[in-house]
């Protein structure tokens, strides 16, 4: 497993199968991401990325092998709480709720940890949102609720953080508001695991690339194997 | 006619309507939390003035007490019963969720029936609100108008409650995805055990302020809930607010239809759910789903 | 997430068993013909009558749960307003006996269309609500209208002469004449599940957008289904009224509305025999209460609870499920 030297993952996947009522589904899939690590799960629609965020948030309930967080065995537990262990889940629909207002929605999920922002360093990071506080969260356009998505878990104070595709459909400039944030996110010391189809977003930010195909993870490619594995990746990726 | 009898009927109308109000509150939180229609509500409210009765029979507890309390003994009862037996049909078909609380509501009241008997007992107006005003118009007595008013303040509070506090700001995102809710480290499981039993309470509650006013017997809710029925049918499942207004809405009409048909009386809020089927299908506040 | 769904589908209808399925269903139709006409010499008959008229009126209701998906919580409002119909056609005005069935069986059926035409345009616990309510009206109506003398009922029915010649008073032509009317409903609805209109049906329960978007007009299905399930409850209640002479405020209650539910359910939902099975349970059951000082409605609320939380495939369902299933 891990070096002995290199301080316990934060996350550690092994062998994680998993499969819903239709045909998403996880073959003995194994990873980890070390402490401070941004880490992307890269790979072709329908390859089983979001799946296996659902599987190590607990939300997907068929799920067997072994999955450490914080190493705490989870395989077993509820998704409140694996989430109280300190993990911060930013879904691919973003799930922001219609019932409720802005900052309800920035209040809704309960501190997990020491050491998240504050309400007020929030609006300072994404002052769009600080103007449409009052309004139902589905009112706002979809790059603001992914901000709201991704401020609604830096409040907690988790750190391990799951964003699943947050630049999906938005226009490049909030493209490059929501890198900024990441490596904001990054420099304070949180790990993320970042499920991403834009590569050339991905390769800017991640220390450490898995790749799946078919609910496999195929390979793994470090940062500064990138530029030298171009070809593959681009065949991976269909690009 | 005189006015005295016609107000009098009206009253009795904005009392039933604040009852409807009471428990088909109660049944939208439940449905939208648990997605489980409770028809064993009118068993609630019973267990509520039942409740009440024994506590001034058995242990001396009076009317005030007894308002505090009950409805937390009926909210307990309701969370036990969501923990051990609703708990086991929210993965299967709807249905099954309505026939299990039929089968609760059966027990319930077949229990109560076999020990106490269908007949009414009576429950004294707790002296502070004997006595009536004597408005011109009309005698208002003074308990009449209190349960009113008691029933619109448990409303505004549940409102309130859901509204504008963080327990309801988690209630209604527990309702809308109760998943995602779950993943940001909320016990969405607890949450519905607590919000059963706030649904049942507050039918408990109606049941205190209705035992000085109709006899306490354990049949007391079992045609209740079917008006109840009627009149979220007329509302729509809708708005918080609008359940309300339809529930004072439909007493009124109630009291009215005793002054001018008797006869009618007991029906005309089904009659009224019959025409508002016909011109709006989804109900007076209700969207088309 | 996946849900369980209400209705099991009878293997008689499994695609590919089909004519397997076909020969077996005529070997239960000949064991049960034959348990029809021997029953009497080994049961009381007139238990016998109750158990076929709660038996029709179990297949009516599943009629309508089974190929729809709508579950009623109102159909007492169609077995007793047929019971008032008929027992008053036979008292009142001296109907023979098959008009007074016929007239009953019309009167539930207009009640049907009224009540149908409202309802079937919604779904699921609103569809459930909405039947209960409307039952609710019926009943307030029998307790206020002339003619079916509130709490007090119809009593003394006479039951008069099948054909003009066979005394209904004869507790066996009683129970043969029951017999006789059962099979017909019975086999009546057993056809129209299978055929192209019963089919049809199935495609709207498993997938109403669809159905809609193939051009189907719906909700007029719905209707005819409801309906046809109405007329069915009424055609029991009617028999029940005449049969035992009687017909009181309890025929159009909402508890009787949750008794057939529970003979369904207990029987096996969506299953072909199931609502007999569970009629017959239902019925020995509630006789024996009557008798043992027990709680009776809260020893029924109990194996409802039971029967949901552990027993959800019915007797029959669950025989099926054991033996025979492909």
């Amino acid at each position: 497993m891990t070096d002995a030297s290199v301080s316990s993952p934060v996350l550690a996947v092994e062998n994680v199968a998993g499969h819903y009522a239709d045909s998403h589904i996880l073959h003995g899939v194994s990873m980890h991401v070390s402490p401070g690590e941004v880490v992307t799960i890269v790979g072709r629609n329908g390859a089983g990325k979001t799946t296996l965020l659902r599987a190590i948030m607990g939300i997907l309930t068929k799920r067997s092998g072994s999955i450490k967080v914080f190493d705490k065995e989870t395989i077993a537990f509820a998704p409140e709480r694996i989430a109280r262990l300190g993990v911060g889940y930013v879904p691919e629909e973003r799930g922001i709720y219609a019932t409720l207002d802005v900052t309800e929605n920035l209040m809704l999920p309960p501190k997990v940890a020491e050491g998240g922002m504050s309400v007020e360093q929030i609006y300072q990071l994404f002052p769009n949102l600080r103007e449409r506080r009052k309004s139902p969260g589905t009112r706002l356009s979809g790059g603001e609720q992914q901000m709201l998505a991704i401020a609604r878990v830096l409040r907690t104070g988790a750190k391990l953080l799951l964003l699943d595709e947050p630049t999906e459909g938005l226009a490049p400039v909030i493209v490059q508001q929501i890198g900024a944030t990441i490596e904001l996110m990054k420099k304070q010391g949180l790990t993320l695991v970042l499920v991403e189809q834009n590569f050339r977003f991905a390769a800017r930010l991640a220390d450490r690339h898995y790749v799946m195909e078919n609910g496999r993870i195929v390979d793994a490619i470090e940062r500064s194997q990138v530029t030298a594995r171009m070809d593959a990746i681009k065949s991976y990726l269909g690009i | 006619m005189s006015m005295q009898a016609l107000f009098g009927q009206l009253l009795v109308g904005l009392i039933n309507g604040s009852f409807y109000a009471m428990l088909s509150l109660g049944l939208a939180i439940i449905f939208g939390l648990l997605g489980i229609t409770n028809i064993a509500q009118g068993a609630f409210y019973m267990l509520g003035g039942f409740t009440t009765w024994m506590l001034f029979r058995w242990a001396g507890i009076g009317y005030f007490w007894a308002l505090l309390l009950v409805p937390v003994i009926v909210g307990l009862v309701g969370a036990a019963i969501e923990k051990t037996l609703l708990r086991r049909v929210y993965n299967l078909d709807h249905m099954y969720g309505l026939l299990l609380t039929f089968g609760i509501m059966m027990f319930i009241q077949g229990m109560f029936v076999y020990f106490f008997a269908t007949a009414g007992r009576p429950y004294a107006v707790p002296p502070e609100l004997g006595g009536a005003y004597n408005l011109g118009f009309m005698f208002l007595p003074k308990y009449r108008g209190w349960v009113v008013l008691a029933s619109v303040v448990f409303c505004f509070a549940t409102w309130f409650a859901i509204e504008k506090t963080s327990l309801g700001r988690t209630l209604r995102a527990a309702t809308e995805n109760p998943t995602l809710t779950r993943a940001f480290g909320v016990n969405v499981p607890g949450l519905m055990t607590v919000g059963f039993g706030i649904g049942v309470a507050l039918a408990g509650a109606a049941g205190v302020l209705a035992a000085p006013i109709y006899p306490v017997s354990p049949l007391m809710g079992a045609d209740l809930i079917i008006v109840v029925f009627a009149v979220v049918v007329v509302g729509g499942m809708g708005s918080i607010l609008g359940s309300i207004v339809t529930s004072m809405m439909l007493g009124l009409l109630e009291g009215l239809t005793k002054v001018v048909y008797p006869q009618g009386s007991n029906m005309v809020i089904f009659v009224i759910m019959f025409v508002v089927l016909l011109i709006r299908p989804a109900g007076l506040f209700g969207r088309e789903r | 997430m996946s849900q369980e769904t209400l209705q099991a589908t009878s293997p008689v209808t499994a695609p590919g068993l089909k004519s397997a399925g076909r020969d077996l269903t005529l070997v239960w139709y000949g064991l049960g013909i034959a348990a029809l006409l021997a029953a009497p010499f080994f049961f009381y008959p007139i238990f016998l009558v109750k158990v076929l008229c709660f038996a029709l009126f179990a297949c009516a209701f599943n009629l309508l749960l089974g190929s729809c998906g709508l579950l009623s919580f109102g159909h007492a409002a169609f077995f007793g307003a047929a019971g008032y119909v008929a027992g008053h056609a036979a008292k009142e005005w001296g109907l023979p006996f098959e008009a007074a069935l016929v007239c009953g069986t019309a009167a539930a059926a207009a009640v049907g269309l009224l009540f149908g035409y409202v309802s079937v345009r919604r779904q699921g616990l609103q569809f459930a609500m909405i039947t209960l309510a409307l039952a609710q009206l019926v009943y307030f109506l029998a307790l206020q209208l002339p003619f079916t003398h509130a709490e007090d009922g119809l009593s003394a029915i006479p039951r008069g002469k099948v054909l003009g010649t066979f005394d209904l008073d004869n507790i066996f032509v009683l129970y043969y004449a029951t017999a006789v009317v059962f099979l017909i409903g019975f086999v009546a609805m057993h056809r129209m599940t299978n055929s192209t209109f019963g089919q049809l049906l199935k495609a709207i329960r498993d997938n109403e957008p669809r159905a809609i978007s193939l051009g189907y007009e719906v909700h007029r299905y719905k209707l005819m289904a409801f309906v046809l399930s109405a007329t069915m409850a009424g055609l029991a209640g009617s028999t029940k009224a005449i049969a035992f002479k009687i017909v009181a405020l309890t025929d159009v209650h909402w508890s009787t509305s949750g008794s057939v539910i529970l003979m369904t359910l207990l029987g096996g939902l969506g299953t072909l025999f199931g609502p007999v099975v569970g009629a017959a349970v239902v019925v020995s059951m509630e006789d024996y209460l009557a008798d043992s000082g027990l709680p009776i409605n809260a020893v029924i609320g109990a194996i409802f609870i039971l029967c949901i939380l552990l027993f959800r495939r019915g007797i029959v369902g669950e025989i099926q499920h054991r033996f025979g299933k492909r």
